[in-house]
């Protein structure tokens, strides 16, 4: 008895008849490269943004759970070990010495320890995390809100975007994201440092990550080392507000 | 031929050109259009995205490390669709297939079905969630239209006769055996045209959308309500695979209809709005 595995020889056949639709589907592809039609499809992603915004209430929390629900396995992805010396340095001694750098316009920069930001009043959530490829993971996160690192720093009222700078690096530049100050100054934006009443393991973004919970995964920060105040996303990486909106065009606005 | 089931009614002599009714009115075809491209755009982007992570759940969350319903998969060698305990080999349309260029491919949903052609999930999103504004614009324009612009009063509401059971079991049987209205009864929807079309606009279509407003976070924290009627995020998730692909079927259907009942006069009245009636059957005569 044969099991129906298609044989080498007719899936090159195939290929072969597939090679007539090449122009079909260059054509296609064509379409979706060309600058008019992406400045056009862009603006979906204004939309949806524009009308979030309208919408919904800025400080609406997202659904928070019960540790009946909490995912068994909490899955990881993108960096899932920051390369280097230092970062293994750092997670060597328990991140003892981790600093993040608190600039930009603020009023007092700050450079706050892992003690530093433990000692500040915590929030405990759970929530359910997104990731834009379409799986969702339900985990416990502690830390403390971000509006209260910005209240501490004494943000200026000319910030407009919070920059969140990253230990990872991917290929050729560092990881980084940002957000507009509705969701900086959100009720459950918080740098977390627990995941599921444990230190957040390396994989999920330790010693601190950011929980940004109206919002995508890619929007979520790992190894955050620095948190920066500023005007205008001009000129920070390639403009765009982020790593992957920098470097594949994934929207900036991941709300939905 | 067969005998007529019904007696034909008496007809006046054929006239010499055929009887024209004004049977789609402008709204109808503006949207009828623009939705046959916007489906085939957001179907196409939404396999591009499926192809992220082909693996469906139930619940509020789901992951790789979680069961999964659907699962569209490879081997080494094979690709394979897995639905529940049935799994399908499927080599060389879904999980491994080859591209354009010939090259093997481990993806769920091949090339010639997605936007863009090769992996690119970000592409795919920016056009399915353009086109997912076009669609709900469109379709809350067309649904008040239908419901107050007499469209649901004079073409779609199913009036009580055709209720009954002996009637849409008639109807059936005139489908299967390929028997379409003539003269003046094609003028009007039957009793499955108008069960499907209203079950496309006021069923299929507001789940797709209200389904894909599930799986927005944002969305999620200003109408969360939303969540408990899907039953979970990755429940809608699932939801909204399952009821596009009845749309495909409502497609493929409807295509086959306009095929049989006579696809130049179909599409032209589909165009301007005229549409001319088919003579009555000489059945008998």
């Amino acid at each position: 008895m044969s099991e129906f595995v298609m044989p080498r020889r007719q899936l090159i056949a195939r290929a072969g008849g597939l090679a007539a639709t090449l122009p079909l589907l260059s054509a296609c592809d064509a379409i979706n490269d060309a600058p008019a039609v992406r400045k056009i499809l862009s603006m979906g992603e204004e939309m949806n943004r524009a009308s979030h915004r309208a919408l919904i209430d800025r400080d609406a929390l997202a659904r928070e759970f019960t540790r009946a629900d909490l995912s068994l396995i909490f899955r990881a992805n993108g960096t899932r070990l920051p390369a280097g010396a230092a970062y293994a340095a750092h997670a060597a001694g328990g991140f003892a010495d981790w600093r993040v750098a608190v600039t930009g316009l603020v009023a007092r920069p700050l450079s706050l320890s892992l003690a530093d930001i433990r000692s500040m009043p915590q929030r405990t959530q759970i929530t359910r995390h997104d990731c834009v490829e379409g799986w969702s993971a339900i985990g416990q996160w502690t830390g403390v809100q971000l509006s209260r690192i910005l209240t501490a720093a004494g943000v200026k009222d000319s910030a407009r975007y919070i920059v969140f700078r990253c230990a990872d690096r991917i290929g050729d530049a560092l990881y980084y994201e940002s957000c507009d100050m509705v969701d900086a100054r959100h009720p459950q934006t918080i740098m977390a440092w627990a995941l599921n009443d444990a230190v957040v393991p390396i994989a999920n973004g330790a010693p601190l990550r950011l929980r940004i919970e109206r919002q995508l995964g890619y929007k979520h920060a790992k190894y955050v080392t620095g948190i920066e105040a500023v005007a205008s996303l001009d000129g920070i990486g390639a403009g765009k507000g982020g790593y992957w909106e920098d470097r594949i065009d994934y929207e900036w606005y991941a709300g939905i | 031929m067969a005998q007529a089931e019904t007696p034909v009614a008496p007809s006046a002599p054929a006239p010499l050109a055929p009887v024209r009714v004004y049977r789609h009115r402008l709204p109808t075809r503006i949207w009828h259009w623009v939705n046959a491209v916007t489906l085939l755009i957001l179907l196409m982007s939404g396999l591009m995205i499926f192809n992220a992570h082909p693996r469906l759940y139930w619940g509020e969350y789901g992951a790789n490390n979680d069961p999964a319903w659907l699962v569209i998969g490879s081997t080494p060698d094979t690709g394979y669709l897995r639905i529940g305990s049935l799994r399908l080999e499927t080599t060389g349309v879904l999980g491994r297939w080859t591209n354009a260029e010939g090259v093997e491919k481990t993806r769920a949903f091949p090339g010639w079905a997605t936007i863009p052609t090769s992996y690119n999930l970000a592409d795919g999103r920016r056009w399915h969630l353009f086109f997912a504004w076009v669609l709900s614009i469109g379709l809350a324009l067309f649904m008040l239209w239908t419901a107050f612009g007499g469209h649901l009063k004079k073409d779609l509401h199913v009036r009580r006769a055709q209720w009954s059971p002996r009637h849409i079991w008639h109807d059936i049987k005139q489908h299967a055996r390929l028997r379409f209205p003539k003269g003046e009864a094609a003028a009007r929807y039957n009793i499955l045209q108008k069960l499907s079309y209203i079950g496309v606009i006021f069923v299929l279509l507001p789940l797709m959308v209200a389904t894909g407003l599930t799986m927005s976070p944002g969305i999620n924290a200003g109408a969360p309500w939303l969540l408990d009627v899907f039953g979970g995020r990755q429940s809608a998730r699932s939801i909204h695979f399952i009821v596009a692909w009845a749309l495909v079927v409502f497609f493929f259907v409807h295509i086959a209809m306009v095929l049989l009942a006579g696809p130049v006069n179909e599409i032209r009245s589909m165009v301007s709005g005229w549409f001319r009636l088919p003579p009555e059957r000489k059945d008998g005569a």
